[in-house]
């Protein structure tokens, strides 16, 4: 479990990048949190840096599109998933809990 | 329709075959390609894939199983030389006529050369095979690169060759590179990326000849770059990034209209009905670009249009392109006017970290950004929505969020 930031600190829309290996994105699509590995599986490209539409993240580089809460693409060049991974809030400080590195989490 | 055939078998035919397929074409479907390989990705050709990072399987556009799924039949390593518009029928290097009732042309573009002798050492980078041959070179050990054309692949080439340990010298023609793409001032801002990382930039010089020398084995290799203004720089490898000219040679006499590419509609269809063109090699609506994000959206009109037999879906959103060089994204969308001023919204120059806006008025035409990925995605969507003005541009500015712990 690994604390991410304080929720205050991340409003509806955006998105923090945690620095583990792999990064991990973390996104707040319209109050609902979301955590997803942050390097898009087209190229090197830093999904928490995309702009996030709804619960669809848009890779800034090439457009590729991730449905955040799944980990899959939803559009081409993007073809394999990436990673979710579960995030829940206490006292305010949100925590992201790494998924196993085989498969994602649900 | 009851067969297409893709001639060119990278990003931009690739995009059209899965779309045709995607848009329920159900015939026959065919890609012709020159080169001997499966489509992969060209950007990395001059950053990851030169440094050593990426492997050729990884720069594979399609898995096996999506390129199954294509149901296609592949005619890699064949060269179209030819094209009957009345016959319908492309001709291949071997001989080979195929017939069609649908044709996408997505041939590309391919490296202009320096006129002069052929010299051992010397490169361009366009295909998979030209990187292999430079990469090659480059693992023999320190090497100096002399980088002809400071353009975004002379550019990239430079990093990465400075990036593994190469004394590098980049000769850009234009008194700085990228002024044409980027306007004087955001140009020279990013002209300082060389210097940065101790790369020798010399500008406003063509370069006179190349110098050869025996290599002992009865073949000439370069020396030495002799330069207009008279310098002599020693080389030991030149890589030639002056721009690349679209592949239509094998259609002249067909009866297309061409003119430094492959004349048609905004929809990417030519004047000849069942027949289309996208990516590098199309002028559509008489602009010509080279930019990856570009082949993708035409080849997905060209698909729709070409089914539908008219012009259904015009591509629309501006211009985008990226580069990476010294660990700086560079990123660009829209269309810059040559009176447009320029400002920096966001960050400094002097941190090679901003945000900028091109303006004509009050309307932002453009937007530059280095190393601002996340402000840079707003504003091209605000440009691509049209609604970009003086507001958008400071609401986009606004800040982001910063991770607090870890």
């Amino acid at each position: 479990m690994i604390p991410v930031c304080h929720l205050r600190d991340l409003p509806e829309g955006e998105s923090v990048r945690v620095p583990t290996d792999p990064p991990i994105a973390v996104f707040n699509a319209d109050g609902e949190l979301y955590a997803i590995d942050d390097t898009c599986s087209h190229q090197n490209a830093s999904l928490s840096e995309g702009f996030l539409e709804g619960c669809l993240v848009e890779c800034p580089l090439h457009e590729a599109s991730f449905d955040i809460r799944t980990g899959n693409p939803t559009c081409l060049p993007a073809r394999k998933p990436v990673r979710t991974h579960p995030v829940t809030v206490e006292d305010g400080t949100v925590y992201v809990h790494v998924a196993a590195q085989e498969g994602t989490a649900a | 329709m009851k067969t297409i055939t893709v001639v060119g078998a990278s990003l931009a035919g690739l995009y059209a075959a899965t779309e045709l397929r995607s848009q329920g074409f159900d015939g026959t479907l065919r890609i012709v390609g020159d080169e001997p390989h499966r489509p992969y990705d060209r950007p990395p050709l001059s950053k990851g894939f030169l440094t050593g990072d990426l492997s050729p399987a990884q720069l594979a556009l399609a898995e096996p199983e999506d390129e199954a799924g294509l149901d296609a039949e592949w005619l890699t390593g064949h060269r179209a030389t030819g094209l009957d518009v009345r016959e319908r029928t492309v001709v291949l290097d071997d001989g080979r006529r195929l017939g069609t009732d649908g044709l996408v042309i997505a041939t590309g573009a391919s490296a202009r050369r320096l006129p002069g002798p052929r010299y051992d050492g010397v490169h361009t980078l366009r295909t998979l095979d030209d990187a292999v041959a430079l990469r090659g070179e480059l693992a023999r050990g320190p090497r100096h690169v002399v980088v002809i054309g400071g353009g975004f692949i002379g550019a990239e080439v430079a990093s990465s060759c400075q990036a593994t340990g190469h004394h590098v010298t980049v000769v850009e023609a234009a008194r700085t590179p990228l002024i044409g793409q980027l306007g004087e001032e955001m140009a020279a801002e990013c002209a300082k990326l060389h210097g940065d990382h101790g790369v020798s930039l010399f500008c406003g010089t063509g370069v006179e000849r190349l110098h050869g020398e025996p290599d002992g084995r009865g073949r000439q290799r370069v020396c030495a770059v002799e330069l207009s203004d008279g310098r002599v720089l020693s080389a030991d490898v030149v890589v030639v990034g002056i721009g690349a000219s679209p592949n239509t040679g094998w259609l002249e006499g067909s009866g297309l209209a061409l003119g430094d590419g492959v004349l048609c509609d905004g929809g990417g269809l030519t004047d000849v009905p069942g027949v289309a063109a996208a990516g590098d090699v199309a002028r559509t609506a008489g602009v010509r670009h080279e930019h990856w994000t570009n082949a993708t959206a035409q080849a997905s009109a060209v698909a729709r249009n070409l089914l539908a037999g008219t012009a259904l879906e015009v591509p629309s959103r501006p211009p985008y392109f990226w580069s990476d060089q010294y660990g700086v994204r560079i990123q660009f969308a829209g269309r810059r006017g040559a009176a447009d001023t320029v400002r920096v919204v966001e960050g400094s120059p002097e941190d090679r970290s901003f945000l900028a806006v091109y303006e004509d008025g009050d309307r932002t035409t453009a937007v530059l950004a280095l190393n601002r990925p996340r402000s840079f995605g707003r504003l091209r969507k605000r440009l691509a929505a049209g609604t970009a003005g003086a507001a958008g541009v400071a609401e986009a500015a606004g800040a982001g969020v910063q991770a607090s712990a870890v």
